[in-house]
């Protein structure tokens, strides 16, 4: 049973993690190959925090703010980069994240931070608000893809110039996907440091950004439901197979390479399509 | 008609005033020190052979393009220096020459998309509201004024270029703006439509828009505009009453210039 439990928590967090990523680049149609180092920055200042005596769950709202505040500062200077310069822009984040941790005594350096406090619910207990912190991202998910904000976003992933003849201000609401996404990153970094108990630089590098990108990307970017299942797959995958661990970027990179290349809409476009076909037949019939 | 209209124009301040404006793209002088005004309840024509610098113009109203020296005024307060967006929040609303749907949604949710523009001013309010029904049925009656409301509800990647013409100016319409600038909301259509819509276009500035319209098609431009304004070169050449506008000895030298061109070429 612990197994279990250890596993739908590991679930409910990359859930988290993924969706907070879909709002960036899946809504809003900004590419980002840092977003682990927002995670990281949530994770650290829970973790930190943890250990100067704060209980868990006011770790959460410090963390949001955190990593949500340097979102936004990341945000402000992508502003002016579109597509493959701000690809690499975010990348640059988070080999800056890891550079700068990796140095700072203060954060544990090369040996990360261990013994991070006990949340205090039990094992069963942290898996069950891990999934209420999901549902509840799940949730605002769904609303802002049916509130006005989701059609803006919508607007700018397909025309940014289009948005701003019809008055939109498009920084604005790029900064605001910047915000929300990376504050419920930082979210899903505390989770996930109480979870781990120890973490470390290397859990929020490159790889991660990427492992989480192909998530977003494999569940059909843009679509809740598809990188729902696409996250909760994909992160319970190396705890099943030994050797997906062993070579996750090549595991991962090459998924999302097979997915640009052969459904670029993802496993939700790939059932649409499937559907549509289904109902061309029936109609032909 | 166009006496009414004039005498109610010309009590009122000017709407907008664009004032000795010059864009220059590198070397290339594309607009030199043009100043026109707009009357507010006109419909005033922006004619000019191609390339006289009629979109540049419009680009330099709306700030897609910013001039090297003038100054454009939207009632009294100069724009210069705001961004597109901020312009358009002010009273402009612009229908392309190049049509430019959101294809992914569907042609009423384009226009939903503008006529919820008090739900899109911050990001805060549009988190906060997800009801979109009012803008839907603004966005079809906008839809049928331009003709196109039986294909509301489909894409807008695979119609043809008559509907999206239709569609950008349906689009700005829904932004209810002060001023109206067409660019050239009649090509790619036929006669009978270009006709249908011009009447539109009509019918809308005697409710009370003001509207820019530049258009390549003369004929409904003299029939539907009440004042022009030519420009050709980059240089205006013209202003005024239309018939006597397209009387003048050099408006007819410009026109018939570049037929003669086209015609030798």
């Amino acid at each position: 049973m612990d197994y279990e439990i250890t596993l739908l928590t590991g679930m409910a967090i990359a859930v988290m993690f993924a969706l907070s990523l879909n709002l960036i680049t899946g809504f809003c149609g900004q590419i980002s190959l840092g977003h682990a180092a927002f995670q990281g920055v949530g994770a650290y200042a829970a973790a930190m925090l943890g250990k100067a005596g704060w209980p868990f769950l006011a770790t959460l709202p410090a963390a949001m703010l955190l990593a949500g505040v340097l979102g936004v500062i990341v945000g402000l200077a992508s502003l002016r980069v579109r597509d493959d310069f701000l690809a690499i822009t975010t990348m640059g984040v988070v080999f800056l994240f890891v550079g700068v941790v990796r140095q700072q005594d203060v954060l544990g350096g090369e040996l990360g931070i261990s013994g991070i406090p006990d949340h205090g619910f039990g094992k069963l207990g942290f898996m069950l608000v891990a999934m209420l912190a999901c549902v509840l991202v799940v949730l605002l998910s769904v609303h802002i893809r049916r509130a006005w904000m989701g059609r803006v976003f919508n607007g700018i992933a397909e025309d940014e110039d289009t948005m701003r003849v019809l008055g939109i201000d498009v920084p604005r609401y790029k900064l605001a996907a910047f915000a929300i996404g990376t504050a419920l990153a930082g979210l899903s970094g505390a989770f996930l440091a109480y979870h781990l108990q120890f973490i470390g630089a290397d859990n929020f590098g490159f790889i991660e950004s990427i492992t989480v990108l192909s998530m977003v990307v494999v569940g059909g970017i843009g679509s809740v439901p598809g990188v729902l299942v696409a996250a909760a797959l994909l992160s319970a995958l190396p705890a099943w197979f030994q050797f997906i661990g062993d070579y996750k970027l090549l595991v991962y990179g090459g998924l999302l390479f097979l997915m640009m290349r052969f459904s670029p809409e993802g496993m939700a476009g790939l059932v649409r399509r499937l559907r549509g076909a289904g109902a061309a037949r029936e109609g032909a019939r | 008609m166009s006496a009414a209209t004039g005498t109610a124009a010309g009590a009122a301040a000017p709407l907008l005033e664009v004032e000795r404006v010059t864009v220059r793209f590198g070397g290339l002088t594309a607009i030199d020190e043009v100043s026109f005004a707009v009357r507010t309840g006109e419909l005033l024509g922006l004619i000019g052979p191609n390339g006289a610098g009629k979109t540049t113009m419009l680009r330099a109203i709306t700030g897609v393009v910013r001039p090297s020296a003038g100054q454009v005024r939207l009632q009294g307060q100069a724009l210069g220096g705001l961004p597109i967006h901020e312009r358009i929040r002010r009273g402009l609303a612009l229908s392309q020459q190049l049509v430019r749907p959101l294809r992914s949604i569907s042609l009423e949710e384009n226009v939903a998309l503008a006529a919820g523009r008090a739900k899109t001013v911050r990001p805060w309010r549009a988190i906060t509201h997800v009801d979109a029904g009012p803008e839907r049925a603004r966005a079809r009656r906008e839809l049928e004024r331009v003709g196109i409301a039986e294909l509301a509800a489909q894409g807008a990647a695979k119609q043809p270029l008559g509907v999206l013409k239709r569609l950008e100016m349906a689009r700005a319409h829904a932004l209810d703006p002060r001023l109206l600038l067409l660019d050239e909301p009649l090509a790619g259509l036929n006669s009978k439509e270009a006709r249908a819509l011009a009447d539109t276009i009509a019918e809308i500035n005697r409710q009370g828009m003001t509207v820019v319209l530049i258009e390549h098609n003369l004929g409904e431009v003299l029939r539907i505009c009440t004042r022009l304004v030519v420009l050709d070169n980059g240089r205006k050449i013209g202003e005024g009453e239309p018939r006597s506008v397209m009387a003048d000895p050099v408006v007819r030298a410009a026109y018939l210039g570049t037929a003669a061109e086209a015609a030798h070429a």
